[in-house]
């Protein structure tokens, strides 16, 4: 490749052209590595794990193809179904309940309040903390005999019940209100952002029409910043898919089945009951699900700068 | 909003005092609920940060969320240096420092190339170099689960499974996709005047990088080093498939630690493990909040 772009068309005659040559590849030469690095990483390993979903492999990879067979094994498997329910509800519930909170925190922040410093670094916090911490310490917050529910309890409400955990109907519920928790903040900065970056004058001119609070927000403010909305909830989808950590920590895929996800499916066929070509068609199925959403945003923030660059 | 109603109506006094009225029922509306969100965000964080201070019986008797009527340091040395995690009695500190050996350099590495790259693919642009960068772009999105087998392969060949060393290599290859975008989307503002001018000096690839590029460069390469640094110091997932025991990074000793198993869970303990895995994001987080939410906002937008 150093050599197509070094190969110009001057032929090489003299040391000095030789050394033109040179600095004008260094840029070139000094980019391979990470380059090469990252298309083996993206296409290499894609294009392997693909393969490895259409063979026999077992506890360990081999070579023998068996065509799509794992795929048509992974959607017959009610575990699957699960997981990929699961993901589904989780995924609706965690986008509209952090973009819910969170728009509610941008809008009362953006009200001029005092301290906004310190409400921002409030709600943004648990983001730095990892999802780990984060399972670990609200799986102790649900537990029945020393959570909430105890605290409560204790209060004097004896009948108080809070044991999401430990059902298999509500298990979820714990995962996706920790979730909420986590990643609120997120949403509140980004829409807080757009908020502050809606032009004043739009503003004014709603006000002197007559708009109350209300209607500004929802007539004119709102609108404005649906691009970041939508920038938000393609993040906070891409983390609902990836979600693993989370659950681990906090319910690891239980009780019995309840909570498992694609991500946990993967991990589980993968490295701990030995069926690797089912386990590469999970995680397949689970770029299938990032593209899904990934591609049509891609188009979508293409078709808008082409369509600024027209009228613009 | 409100203060400017208050000015729109000023004229009636009647009027004025009860857009006053209204516009003080509206703060405190605000401030409550801004209260009330503060107390369920720091509830946990304080629940943790106490309850490592109390005795265990004292929490097995008056619950998790509770006061403190005991006070000692115990679990905190406990959970750094004599703590059972996953057959060995010796704390989460050794998974502490395994996670700083780990993050620190695939930090340092994967910004420092992120930074060289992004200055290539903003300021030395030759042919193809956009459709390198948008397959490069790829790398941000990829599922770690896609990479599991070819990395279980790729690590045990060259014989850094079970290592730090091998979650520095799968890091700074990951990584690098993000803090090439990271450093492009900043150089890309730089204005080419700037570059040609020092081109027409005679000044070359690296000289210019020294000399113009890095002087300007503090305030991305700030958010980019934050970044991955709370994203590899909070990973887990390659922690606990690539490594096990003593080697594992924190994140992945604290899910061992978390599940301990049949035996009462030691919440004093458990508390003061997870502050100390959680304590170097959150005072990155604490120190340099500002650049910590620009990198958020970069990463989400761009």
């Amino acid at each position: 490749m150093t050599q197509s772009i070094a190969g110009t068309g001057v032929p090489v005659t003299s040391r000095a052209s030789w050394r033109e040559k040179l600095a004008a590849a260094t840029p070139f030469i000094v980019l391979v590595p990470s380059l090469v690095a990252t298309l083996i990483y993206v296409f290499l390993f894609t294009a392997w794990t693909i393969y490895i979903s259409l063979t026999k492999s077992a506890m360990f990879p081999v070579a023998t193809f068996q065509g799509p067979k794992a795929y048509f094994d992974l959607w017959a498997n009610a575990r699957w179904n699960i997981a990929y329910n699961n993901l589904f509800l989780f995924s609706i519930f965690y986008v509209l309940g952090a973009m819910g909170v969170g728009l509610l925190l941008a809008i009362l922040i953006d009200q001029r309040v005092r301290a906004e410093s310190m409400w921002r670094t409030i709600f943004l916090y648990p983001l730095a903390v990892s999802f780990v911490v984060t399972g670990t310490v609200w799986g102790w917050l649900y537990s029945p005999d020393s959570g909430i529910q105890m605290l409560v309890r204790s209060l004097g409400w004896s009948n108080f019940n809070f044991a999401l955990t430990t059902s298999k109907d509500t298990a979820i519920y714990a995962i996706i209100i920790t979730g909420i928790w986590q990643s609120s903040g997120f949403a509140m900065a980004l829409l807080l952002a757009g908020l502050r970056a809606v032009d004043p004058d739009i503003i004014k001119a709603a006000q002197i029409d007559g708009a109350g609070p209300f209607r500004t927000y929802t007539r004119v403010i709102l609108p404005t910043i649906a691009p970041i909305f939508i920038a938000v909830m393609v993040v906070l989808l891409q983390f609902a898919i990836k979600t693993f950590d989370l659950v681990v920590a906090l319910t690891a895929g239980g009780p019995g089945l309840s909570t498992t996800f694609p991500a946990l499916y993967v991990y589980d066929m993968m490295f701990q009951r030995g069926q690797i070509a089912q386990g590469a068609a999970a995680a397949m199925m689970i770029l299938a699900a990032l593209a899904v959403v990934l591609v049509p945003y891609s188009l979508w923030l293409v078709w808008r700068r082409r369509r600024e660059a027209s009228n613009g | 909003m409100a203060d400017m109603a208050v000015a729109n109506v000023a004229t009636f006094d009647a009027e004025a005092a009860g857009a006053r009225r209204r516009w003080v029922a509206g703060r405190v509306v605000i401030y409550a609920i801004l209260v009330l969100f503060s107390l369920v965000y720091l509830m946990p964080l304080v629940v943790v940060i106490l309850n490592s201070f109390r005795d265990l019986p004292e929490i097995n008797h008056n619950g998790l969320i509770a006061w403190p009527r005991s006070f000692s340091f115990d679990s905190w040395f406990q959970a750094w240096g004599s703590y059972c995690v996953g057959g060995t009695c010796q704390g989460v500190k050794g998974n502490f420092f395994n996670s700083l050996a780990m993050t620190i350099p695939a930090t340092i590495i994967s910004t420092a190339l992120g930074a060289i790259n992004g200055y290539i693919l903003s300021k030395w642009k030759f042919k193809g170099s956009d459709i390198l960068f948008g397959c490069m772009m790829l790398g941000v999105f990829i599922p770690g689960q896609l990479a599991l087998m070819p990395w279980a392969y790729l690590l045990g060949k060259i014989h850094l499974t079970n290592s730090v060393y091998g979650l520095i290599l799968i890091h700074c290859v990951q990584g690098v996709s993000f803090t090439t975008l990271f450093c492009r989307n900043f150089y890309v503002n730089i204005p080419d005047d700037l570059i040609k001018a020092a081109r027409i000096d005679g000044a070359g690839f690296w000289r210019i990088l020294w000399k113009i590029i890095l002087p300007i460069s503090p305030p991305i390469l700030i958010v980019t080093v934050i970044w991955q640094f709370t994203g590899i110091w909070n990973e887990f997932l390659f922690g606990v498939i690539f490594t096990s025991g003593t080697q594992q990074p924190i994140t992945a000793a604290l899910v061992a630690l978390g599940s301990g198993g049949l035996t009462v869970h030691a919440y004093n303990v458990a508390s003061a493990a997870v502050l100390i895995g959680a304590l170097p994001p959150l005072l990155v987080y604490f120190l340099g909040g500002k650049y910590f939410v620009r990198g958020l906002t970069q990463g989400a937008i761009k």
